[in-house]
């Protein structure tokens, strides 16, 4: 656990200009990768998850942008970039190259327009100094590596004549051709079937043990959480909530919102006739956020104290939440 | 497992069940004609929908799952086959007879954003049925609103809202209360909870078994999500490729799955426990065309257990007792 981070987010914060209004969408978000592990974050629609990426590409749209905090990341030759004060032009040496992405819809991210084969030969062209039969080689290697049947003959195919797990599958192929050392994965399996996500669940961690790179693995999926990830971040409203590893996690959520979650879920070995236990009312919405706590009116623990600001500190070493009653919380589990 | 019965037992087993059953389809099968060939959606399927249950129907995109819930209202014409519903042949309805008979039968869609009218009030939106099929003066129709809403829980005091008022998960309860107002018999739920965030996802499931166990209401809720239909179903009927492959009571089939596709489909779904052993079948591969279907079993593509013989014939349904059918050969 004493590896240096490759990436240490420090109160990151993100705003959206929206009609004439400032609304925060990202407060004092905090959390770090390890260099070869996976840290999920989880959290359902609107909870800032993927804002958190967006930003820490400098992808944000127009109306948005970094209003606080750093984003420190460790580059292969050992220097430090801040990532959430870094300037457009940089930032297109270091997305691809060190810092690579695969997202939801592979379709909104590959050029309907090119070849699988261009569209990777083009990542390639832009980050190494390869001749035109190299670059070949090396798109028809990495086509290979994600199990594209008779890959060299895939080369001339156009995205829509791929099926959807087809599809992501050249998606890491163009997100990993250049060894980045960190993939951030938005909802990458959410578009698929369970059978084609199961292959891709594996392909990813076949990748990762094979490349060694860290992965910042976004999902709403806790099952998918479970299979994938070392370390797990829950987000809600905008905030990290809670942080832990991901068996303490399941084992012992240490926050009232990680532990609603959990119990939302159908799980086969639940006892017959037993309800789930939904979290009643619903996520406000960022304009409105309650002061203090952002989960407390819809939590069973919530104190009149719960009204004042809560930070995310540590309840065992390597276990974080914010809530003040988080050691109840967590010995109640 | 039991020993299998004889296909001939199955059968007699087959029509007691259909007698208990409010809804009955034989034979059906729905193909459309497209430029390149026939798209086989749902080919020869039978199922009996149980009385008062909740049966699951569960397949992975392009299985044709959503075109069977359609053809089962005749919101889609089916190509072949029978559908009795209450003791009623459906396909030999005329449109006014079918008409009349969608006060028994609803749908409730996925998506309620675009299922909901957005320059309707709340109050129009739920009572359109009762409009159409001139129930109730205005109000009384005010008042079975209002009391639908409350069914739903939403507040009646709602009811003069627009939909872009409300969240995801309470835009669905509309939608429940807009399929229950004129009480209808059967309700085909399509892929209702799937866009709702997980938390709000529990909420709803937990909704319709208390409206299931308030009101004599039979449905069937389509899902790719196993654990939901798990939760939620008295019984499940799993599709591939147009074909059901199996069916049986829901607890059952889903702890002792007995067709390889089922089989498969469970291992698949990631489980919330990081402990939880990563042993799976991991399915080659992705569904054929439904232009081209696979001759025989149509799932032998991709079956780790093909044999030679899974290409003559889709197989006969083999019992594995108490309602628990599988099409394999290889059992």
């Amino acid at each position: 656990m004493n590896r240096a981070p490759i990436l240490s987010v420090d109160g990151l914060r993100v705003a959206f200009r929206s009609r004439g209004r400032q609304v925060t969408a990202l407060r004092d978000v905090d959390f770090s990768i390890e260099a070869g592990r996976t840290l999920a974050l989880v959290g359902e629609s609107g909870s800032g998850k993927s804002v958190t990426s967006l930003a820490l590409l400098g992808l944000l749209p127009p109306n948005g942008k970094v209003t606080g905090g750093r984003a420190t990341y460790r580059s292969r030759n050992g220097a430090t970039l801040d990532l959430a004060g870094l300037p457009a032009k940089q930032f297109r040496k270091v997305r691809g190259r060190e810092i690579a992405m695969i997202f939801q819809e592979p379709m909104s991210s590959l050029n309907p327009l090119f070849s699988i084969g261009e569209q990777i030969g083009e990542m390639l062209k832009l980050h190494e100094d390869l001749d035109a039969a190299a670059r070949r080689r090396r798109v028809v290697e990495m086509l290979e590596l994600v199990e594209i049947p008779a890959a060299a003959s895939r080369l001339d195919d156009y995205p829509h004549e791929l099926s959807g797990g087809m599809r992501q599958r050249v998606m890491i192929a163009l997100a990993l051709v250049c060894a980045p050392q960190l993939l951030i994965a938005d909802e990458p399996t959410t578009a698929l079937d369970v059978t084609v996500q199961a292959q891709i669940l594996d392909l990813m961690r076949r990748l990762q043990r094979e490349m060694g790179m860290s992965i910042l693995f976004i999902t709403h999926d806790m099952g998918v959480v479970a299979e994938m990830a070392d370390d797990v971040a829950v987000m809600y409203a905008g905030a990290i909530v809670e942080e832990a590893g991901v068996e303490a996690l399941f084992a012992r959520p240490a926050h009232p919102y990680t532990r609603g979650l959990l119990a939302s879920i159908p799980r086969p070995d639940r006892p017959e006739g037993e309800r789930l236990k939904a979290i009643p009312g619903a996520v406000p919405p960022l304009t409105a956020l309650p002061p203090g706590c952002a989960f407390a009116p819809r939590c069973p623990h919530a104190l009149p104290a719960c009204d004042q600001p809560v930070a995310l500190e540590a309840v065992l070493p390597a276990h974080r939440a914010a809530c003040i009653r988080a050691s109840e919380v967590m010995a109640d589990a | 497992m039991p020993e299998p019965l004889t296909t001939e037992a199955t059968e007699a087993a087959r029509a007691l069940r259909a007698e208990a059953a409010l809804l009955s389809i034989r034979g059906l099968s729905k193909r459309y004609h497209a430029p390149r060939g026939t798209v086989h959606a749902v080919e020869n399927v039978s199922l009996d929908i149980p009385r008062g249950s909740i049966t699951g129907l569960v397949g992975e995109s392009g299985s044709g799952k959503t075109t069977l819930g359609r053809t089962l209202l005749r919101l889609v014409e089916p190509s072949a086959g029978s559908i009795r519903f209450a003791g009623e042949e459906l396909t030999s309805l005329s449109d006014r007879q079918m008409t009349a008979m969608r006060r028994r039968m609803q749908i409730i869609f996925q998506d309620p954003v675009s299922s909901l009218n957005p320059r309707l009030k709340v109050k129009h939106i739920v009572a359109e049925g009762l409009r159409a099929h001139g129930i109730g003066s205005g109000s009384e129709r005010r008042e079975r609103v209002a009391a639908l809403l409350e069914e739903v829980g939403l507040s009646p005091d709602q009811m003069t809202r627009y939909p872009h008022e409300f969240s995801g998960g309470q835009r669905q309860r509309i939608g429940i209360a807009r399929a229950l107002a004129l009480e209808p018999e059967f309700i085909v739920a399509d892929e209702s909870v799937s866009a709702l965030d997980v938390s709000i996802q529990a909420q709803v499931l937990n909704l319709l078994l208390d409206i299931r166990a308030k009101r004599d209401l039979t449905m069937l809720f389509i899902a790719h999500d196993l654990s939901v239909v798990d939760y939620l179903c008295d019984r499940i009927a799993v599709m591939y490729l147009g074909k059901i492959v199996e069916t049986g009571p829901a607890r059952r089939l889903v702890r002792h799955p007995a067709h390889p596709y089922t089989r498969a489909l469970l291992s698949a779904v990631p489980q919330p426990d990081p402990l939880a052993s990563r042993d799976r079948e991991v399915l080659e591969g992705s569904i054929p065309s439904p232009l081209d279907p696979p001759s025989g079993c149509v799932f032998r593509t991709r079956c780790p257990r093909a044999l030679p013989g899974c290409a003559t014939e889709f197989p006969p349904p083999v019992a594995a007792g108490d309602g628990h059918i599988a099409h394999c050969i290889n059992l």
